[in-house]
Formats: structure tokens, C-alpha cells, sequence
């Protein structure tokens, strides 16, 4: 039964969350960080100077432990227990018991997908996480990721957005296709799309961060939330750390959307080339130091990711069954040809789109007609960009 | 004679109330007493007057005068009793019959050799005397243009106090007003829309933002250009009806922006720097003063760099954004400030500024940016556009049309709504609510259906949805349909604010 870690991973869950502050000035001091959690209970005793390690891990009583996650809303599956996904047990460290919130079950899909990247994403890299994730929803590939703010956070809602999908249209008063066909899921999705699974740092009964409320509460609800914490620890550096090992564990590929040169989604792509599982990365603009990690990642031999189709050769292979393709692309007259070459090329406001004020009626009508075929997306202020994966 | 009485006048808020200004003089060890809940600047006057009534060479009774300031529970507040209190000594002590002074109200501050000196405020004085039904208003000399745009007060400029005595004695007629120039209409110096280049694209923005009253938020990098579309507003919103024209003067003669020299006819545009205050935005302080969004009414208020302002500040902004006016409520009175704005809100894309290749933004400098962005004005916009940075090309090449060019067509739309909404209290688009679009926006079936497409692909808020059908409706109007098309909604949605997408950028 999902739900019921044993007491002996409970025990050594509680003793990680006792030591954390040790393990952040250990892991400091390593000058591998990994190992570390992968020593044995006593070692890790031995890390508490002061002996409260010690006396808690004596006194540890598993019924208050599942008491308390169970008060959280939290289930408990333990790397004893046949629930736990079975990725992770490839890891040299894998977590004693995972903390989830939401549906357990969608932990054991396989063919999930890391996409993950930078905090300071810019409105490209969002773009193609937010398309990425939408994509592999849409084929029915879970997508698992940090919930950070940024590239995390697109790919979340890109995924969602496929795993909720909006109410159905009224009329449609154009004609042109719609963003998407109707999703074939090719491995083992649910009705509504895929799951999203976010992996976080701390608890997972608190939004982290904090901004993120009501994206966790969509997650919470069409997926889960993971932590190796138990409920109420604070995280500290390392956890950060730890939480991407997680998720390159849960992946059977990681794909980066937007690195800088030090970026720590690095990590995760480190820890899935020590898994032995392949990495993705999205090429950038070589000009952008925003992309210098992905680019990076790319010259060391990890697969170019472009689009949702280019994950699904590298996970599936080529020969593998596809999602319906999106309806065939209408072919643009040349008034909107022009204007969609005007925003690939970036040049996404009305001031450039318009260049004479008695043409801005057509420009402000074309807008709309673009965006209604799913080919552009008006971003907040009201600049244009061009819709990643929308055909045209 | 031993005891007199003058019609004076004090400011509450943006309003001139009546105080009887009474002298008693009687026997009794010489002294001076100011009765009436009067301020500090009330209660100096009695130095001011006493050497100015010397000084003008009159006597300054040496005998026990109390002067009482009435209604007592009224606040009196500024120098402008500073003429009654002295004219009232005067008639008190026989220096002038007081039968003429019930005809008359008198305003203005007096030096210590007699000169009366200029004052805040005196057209709403002006009103004030006309509703109270007094004949004649005496001001300082600078401020009788401002009082004779009152009609029905005959506004008399005064120069010294001597000279106020010899009128009220009917020994000598009042100077004639200051002539003043024809009024110019529009008026000239207002910076037009042509001085703008590059940016063509946006003239549609700004037209529908005019025509529909509708607030307008502009994103984008800085030394784009933000700054002077929005100076360009003002000039081509229609002008100001006389009404309004007088409001606009009253409120700035209140806030001591006035000159004195006559009526304002451009409408306001007001820019206040991101530190201002709460109280500084919508106003307030112990006494009461108007805050920029008054001084804005009826014209633009902008607010550059709008993640930058304070919480409390825009918070407080919101209310009176909505209901075109802000209540102040201090212990014993409650102050109505006119807020009738149209908002123009800018922002940089992050709080750097640099753009985004070259941005040094962390992500929880980006966050902080957005949320604060997201904060409770974007409410109160309907119109949002990007401002990029223009091109050497669109620079030299594209000039935009002269205001005047676009202001017919914004005056037909504004009547067609000023037509629709003639038996509510709303004027324009901007105003209007969903269920009032619903009953009186004459939407199309397909218009409809489209909206809803639009609704459920970018998951638009309810609000959203109201947005782009109010902008809708202003497209319609500006292009003389009477219902709502299609086409209207179609261009109105690539104008619209999409807070929604907001998030995702965090």
C-alpha cells in the first residue's frame, strides 16, 4: 500500500532533517559534494558535534513520524516498499522515503521528462520550456521539475495546461486550426494529459517558492509534489542540490532549456550523465551569456532539443508512435506571412509592426488572427513573440 | 458703533465655505482676541492687522476687540481673513458704515504697510460667494480675472487696504479687471502628436485611449519614448467644457498652481516623481490638501516607473481611480477630492532597464518587479502596448499625423458615448461596467463567440474579458458603428492588458 514508509527509512529521513545544517557545512567542506548522503546512519551521526543527532535518532518514534505526514497531507513511500519508483533506486544516494503530496501513483509512469533550467529565464527560454512542457503533456510523457521560478516554472505550466486543458470553445468565430489536436498518449498518460511532478528542495507541504502558491496547488492537483524531507524542515543549501538529483533520478532523459555558465540545473544534467541517462539541451544565441551552460552541454556530446518531437526521438527513438500531428498548417497569405516574419525576427511591438498609422487597423486585426491560429503569444505589456511549435 | 460684521470666506477641501467674520469693540484694557476655531495663520493675523491698519493710516482702536469667526465648529485655515478682520475692525470702530457690508465679501491677506497680497483659492471663494448670493467680491488685485470667471459676483481687484476702505465708503469706484486676451482654444502650446517619430504604430493606442477615456499602460526599455507619448495625451483629449475648465482652475488656484490670470484651458497632466506619498497621490495630511490625482482631474495623471512606486501609494490610488473621486475622512469632517483622471502607467520591462540581452536582473529581482507590477492598478487599464526602441529607419522616416489631425475623429467617438450614456452618470467607455456593456454595448452574436475563443485560449480573466470588450466598444465608436463587430474585437484584443501572462514571466 502506498502510504506506509517502514520505520527504518522514516528513522534515517528524520536523522537527514536533524543534521541538515551539518550536512550544509560538510557538503561545504567535500570538495565532491556527493557522498555525502549516501553514508551510513552512523557516519552521519558522527556529523552532529554536539550529540543531538545522536539522542533523537535514540528517542525516534516512526508513528509520530507518520502521524506528522499524515497531518501535512503528506503520503510517505519508502525505498523498501514496491511503490517507490524504481529510477531512482540507480542513484549511489537515493532518498530513504519520498514525501508526496498529490497523486503517488504518477511517480511510477515511465518516460518521465526533466526539463529544467535557469531562474532568470529569458522570455525565449520560458517560451520553449513553456512549449516543451505543453508538447510532452500533450504526448503523454510525465514532466518533472524543481517549481523554481523561471524556466522550472514554464515547463509546469506548459505541462499543465495540457494536463487541464481549458473548457471547451464556444464557436469559433475564425477560421484556422486550433493549437492542437487532440492528445494520443503514447505512454501510459491519464485522460487528461500527462502528470506534472515538481521536486522540491524542502517540504513538500509548503509552497517553495512562495510565489508559487496557486502553481502548486495546480500541481498538487493534476500530479504531485516531492520532497525527501519530512514535513516542516527548512531547506538549506544542499537540499537544493539533493532535490536535483531527484530529479534527474525520476527522468529517463533531462532536457536544459537555459543555462548560464554556472547555472545549477547543471547539476541536474551532471547527475543524469551519472546515471547514465541521456541529457538534452536547448541551443541558445552563442552571444548570450544566458545560454552559455546549455550551449556548454551541447559541445560536451548532450543531445539538441528543439522541439517536443526531438525528445521524443531521443527517448522513444525514432521509429516510436507520435502523437496525432496538429492539424496541417494552412498556408498564410502573404499580408500575415510578412507580419509573422516581422515577430520571428523580433520585432514584436506595434510601434514596429505598424508603420504607418492608417495601416495599424489591419496590424491590430492580423495580431489577434496570428494568435487565435496559435502562432504568436501576446506577452504581458503587449509585445508579440512568435508561439514555439505552432505551425505555420 | 461697537460692533460689526463682514462676509469672509475659508477653504474646506476643494470648497470655499461662508464665515461670518464679527468685531466687537468695547471698553476695556486694550487687547485683541481671535474667537472660532481659527488656525495659526488665522491667529497671526492679528499682528498683520494691527500694523496695517496703523500703517494704512487709520487708528487702530485702543480698546477690547474680539473678533469671532462663525460657524465656530468650522476650521478656518489660511491668510485670506486677514482683509475681513481688518475691514470689520475698521467698520467696528466707525471708520466706515457697515449697512454696505452685507453686499460684500471680502478675501486676502495683508501686509504690515496696508498692501493686500495675493492668495490661494479664489475662484472657489468666488463660487462660494455667488451661492450665498453676495453681490460683490473684493480679492487682491492679481486674482480678479480668476474671481470674474464667476458670473453673477462682480469681482473688484484691490491693491492696499486704504483703497478697500474708499470703495466700501463709496468714495471711490473700483479699477476696472485687468483685460485679458481672448482665450485660446485649443491651446497652442500644447505638445503635439507630430513632434513624435518612430513610433507610428502606436498612434492607434493613444487614439483609442483618448476616445475611450481609457487608462493606458506602456512597457517598455527606458529613453523609448514612453515619457513623451504620454506628455502627447492631454492634447488630444477634447477640450475641456467651460465647467470643467473652471473645476480644473478652481482646484489648482487651491493648490497655489495658479497664477491668478484667468481660466485654465488645457487639461492637466501631471507626473509625480515614485516616491511620492499616499497622501502626496490621492491627498490628505492633518489639513486636508489635494493630492496629484485631483490636480489631474479632468487630464492625465503618469506615472512613470510604476513598479517603483509604494504599495500604500497605489493602493490608495485605486479606489479614486474607480470612482472618480477620493473621500478623506478626519476626526470631525469628511473631504470630497474630484479624481477624474486618465491614467498612463509606464514601466521598464525589469528593474534594470538595460533590456533583455544585457540585463543583470537576478530572477528575484524579476519577480519582485512583476509582482509589484501586478499589484492593484493593472486593474483599472485597459489599453497596454510595448514601446521598442525605434529604429534609424522609423526614426527618420516616420512622422506621426498632427493632433489635430486625430481629433475629430476622438470628438465624434466621445459624443457617440456621451449619446449612449446620456441618462447615467458615466461619460465614457472606460466607465463602463459589464453588465452596463451587456445592456448598451450592442455586441454581435460572432463578436460574442469570438470573445469567448479568445477567453478560453489565453485563459483570460473575467476582467480581461470586460477590458477588451470596453476597448471594443471604443474601436466601434471610433469607427462610427453602432454595433460591436468582429473586426472591433479583433483589434481590440491586440491592445488589451493580459495580466494572466504575467505570471508566467515571473
Amino acid at each position: 500500500m502506498v502510504g506506509a514508509a517502514c520505520d527504518g527509512c522514516l528513522r534515517r529521513t528524520d536523522l537527514i532533517a536533524a543534521i541538515a545544517p551539518c550536512i550544509d557545512i560538510e557538503w561545504r567542506r567535500r570538495s565532491a559534494p556527493a557522498g555525502v548522503l549516501s553514508l551510513p546512519d552512523e557516519a552521519l551521526i558522527a556529523l552532529d558535534p554536539r550529540g543531538g543527532a545522536r539522542r533523537r535518532y535514540a528517542r525516534f518514534a516512526p508513528a509520530a513520524a507518520r502521524a506528522a505526514a499524515e497531518a501535512a497531507g503528506l503520503l510517505t513511500v519508502c525505498r523498501c516498499s514496491g511503490a517507490y519508483p524504481d529510477r531512482l533506486r540507480e542513484l549511489d544516494d537515493p532518498p530513504a522515503v519520498l514525501h508526496v503530496a498529490g497523486r503517488a501513483a504518477v511517480l511510477d509512469v515511465p518516460d518521465a521528462v526533466a526539463i529544467v533550467g535557469a531562474r532568470r529565464g529569458t522570455g525565449y527560454g520560458l517560451e520553449v520550456a513553456r512549449a516543451l512542457g505543453r508538447g510532452l503533456a500533450a504526448s503523454g510523457l510525465p514532466v518533472v521539475s524543481g517549481m523554481a521560478m523561471g524556466v522550472d516554472s514554464a515547463a509546469h505550466v506548459g505541462a499543465l495546461e495540457r494536463a487541464a486543458p481549458p473548457r471547451s470553445r464556444v464557436g469559433d468565430a475564425l477560421p484556422g486550426p486550433a493549437t492542437g489536436g487532440a492528445p494520443t498518449p503514447v505512454a501510459g498518460g491519464t485522460s487528461g494529459g500527462a502528470p506534472v511532478v515538481a521536486v522540491l528542495a524542502g517540504s513538500a507541504d509548503v509552497p517553495y517558492p512562495p510565489s508559487r502558491r496557486r502553481l502548486y496547488a495546480r500541481i498538487v492537483e493534476h500530479g504531485c509534489i516531492v520532497s525527501e524531507l519530512p514535513p516542516g524542515a527548512p531547506a538549506f543549501r544542499w537540499c537544493f542540490v539533493a532535490r536535483n538529483r531527484i530529479i534527474a533520478g525520476l527522468a529517463a532523459l533531462t532536457v536544459v532549456v537555459e543555462a548560464a555558465e554556472r547555472s545549477g540545473s547543471l547539476t541536474t544534467a551532471d547527475f543524469a550523465t551519472q546515471l547514465g541517462r541521456p541529457v538534452g539541451a536547448v541551443p541558445g544565441p552563442v552571444t548570450s551569456r544566458f545560454s552559455a551552460g546549455t550551449n556548454g552541454l551541447l559541445a560536451a556530446g548532450a543531445s539538441v532539443v528543439r522541439d517536443t518531437r526531438d525528445v521524443l526521438d531521443e527517448l522513444l527513438g525514432p521509429d516510436a508512435p507520435r502523437p496525432a500531428p496538429v492539424a496541417a498548417a494552412v498556408p498564410l497569405e502573404p499580408r500575415l506571412r510578412g507580419l509573422l516574419d516581422a515577430i520571428e525576427r523580433g520585432h514584436g511591438s506595434l510601434a514596429e509592426l505598424a508603420a504607418a498609422p492608417a495601416a495599424s487597423a489591419q496590424v491590430l486585426r492580423d495580431l489577434t488572427d496570428l494568435e487565435l491560429r496559435g502562432l504568436v503569444r501576446r506577452e504581458f505589456g503587449g509585445r508579440y513573440v512568435r508561439a514555439h511549435e505552432g505551425r505555420a | 458703533m461697537s460692533l460689526a460684521r463682514v462676509n469672509g470666506f475659508t477653504l474646506d477641501g476643494v470648497v470655499a465655505r461662508r464665515v461670518w467674520v464679527e468685531a466687537d469693540i468695547r471698553k476695556g484694557l486694550p487687547a485683541f482676541t481671535v474667537v472660532g476655531l481659527a488656525d495659526k495663520a488665522v491667529r497671526e493675523a492679528r499682528e498683520r492687522v494691527r500694523a496695517a491698519i496703523t500703517n494704512a493710516g487709520f487708528v487702530f482702536p485702543d480698546a477690547r476687540i474680539t473678533i469671532s469667526l462663525a460657524p465656530a465648529h468650522l476650521r478656518k485655515v489660511g491668510p485670506g481673513f486677514d482683509l475681513p478682520v481688518a475691514v470689520a475692525i475698521l467698520a467696528a470702530s466707525g471708520e466706515l458704515g457697515s449697512e454696505v457690508l452685507a453686499d460684500w465679501a471680502l478675501a486676502g491677506e495683508l501686509s504690515l504697510n496696508g498692501d493686500v497680497r495675493s492668495i490661494r483659492g479664489v475662484l472657489a471663494i468666488a463660487e462660494g460667494a455667488k451661492r450665498h448670493g453676495i453681490a460683490k467680491l473684493a480679492v487682491p488685485r492679481g486674482r480678479a480675472r480668476e474671481a470674474g470667471l464667476v458670473g453673477g459676483v462682480e469681482a473688484v481687484g484691490v491693491d492696499e487696504l486704504q483703497e478697500v476702505v474708499e470703495i466700501l465708503r463709496g468714495t471711490r469706484e473700483p479699477a476696472p479687471l485687468p483685460a485679458g486676451e481672448a482665450p485660446a482654444s485649443p491651446p497652442v502650446d500644447e505638445p503635439d502628436l507630430s513632434d513624435v517619430r518612430g513610433h507610428n504604430g502606436l498612434v492607434a493606442a493613444l487614439e483609442v485611449a483618448a476616445a475611450g477615456g481609457h487608462n493606458l499602460f506602456l512597457h517598455g526599455p527606458p529613453g523609448t519614448g514612453k515619457t513623451m507619448l504620454a506628455r502627447r495625451l492631454p492634447g488630444l483629449l477634447p477640450p475641456l467644457t467651460p465647467r470643467e475648465a473652471i473645476e480644473v482652475t478652481r482646484l489648482h488656484s487651491i493648490a497655489g498652481l495658479h497664477d491668478g490670470a484667468g481660466l485654465i484651458e488645457r487639461r492637466p497632466f501631471r507626473a509625480p516623481h515614485h516616491t511620492i506619498s499616499a497622501s502626496g497621490l490621492v491627498g490628505g495630511g492633518g489639513q486636508p490638501t489635494p493630492g496629484e490625482a485631483t490636480l489631474a482631474h479632468h487630464g492625465v495623471l503618469f506615472l512613470d516607473e510604476l513598479s517603483e512606486f509604494t504599495r500604500p501609494a497605489l493602493e490608495a490610488l485605486r479606489q479614486p481611480l474607480e470612482d472618480g473621486h477620493v473621500t478623506i475622512v478626519r476626526a470631525q469632517r469628511v473631504m470630497v477630492f474630484p479624481t477624474r483622471v486618465t491614467l498612463v502607467a509606464a514601466s521598464n520591462p525589469c528593474p534594470c532597464g538595460r533590456g533583455e540581452s544585457a540585463c543583470r536582473c537576478s530572477a528575484v529581482d524579476l519577480s519582485r518587479h512583476q509582482r509589484r507590477l501586478s499589484g492593484p492598478l493593472l486593474d483599472r487599464i485597459d489599453v497596454s502596448v510595448t514601446v521598442a526602441r525605434p529604429s534609424a529607419h522609423a526614426l527618420s522616416n516616420q512622422t506621426a499625423p498632427r493632433s489635430a489631425e486625430l481629433r475629430p475623429r476622438i470628438l465624434a467617438a466621445r459624443d457617440r458615448q456621451t449619446e449612449r450614456l446620456a441618462d447615467t452618470a458615466l461619460t465614457c467607455n472606460a466607465q463602463l461596467t459589464v453588465r452596463l456593456l451587456r445592456e448598451r454595448g450592442s455586441v454581435t452574436a460572432a463578436a460574442q463567440a469570438l470573445l469567448y475563443d479568445l477567453h478560453d485560449r489565453n485563459r483570460l480573466s473575467a476582467r480581461g474579458h470586460g477590458r477588451i470588450l470596453r476597448v471594443a466598444r471604443t474601436v466601434a465608436d471610433l469607427d462610427g458603428a453602432d454595433e460591436v463587430e468582429v473586426d472591433h474585437i479583433l483589434r481590440a484584443a491586440s491592445l488589451r492588458l493580459d495580466d494572466q501572462s504575467l505570471e508566467l514571466a515571473a
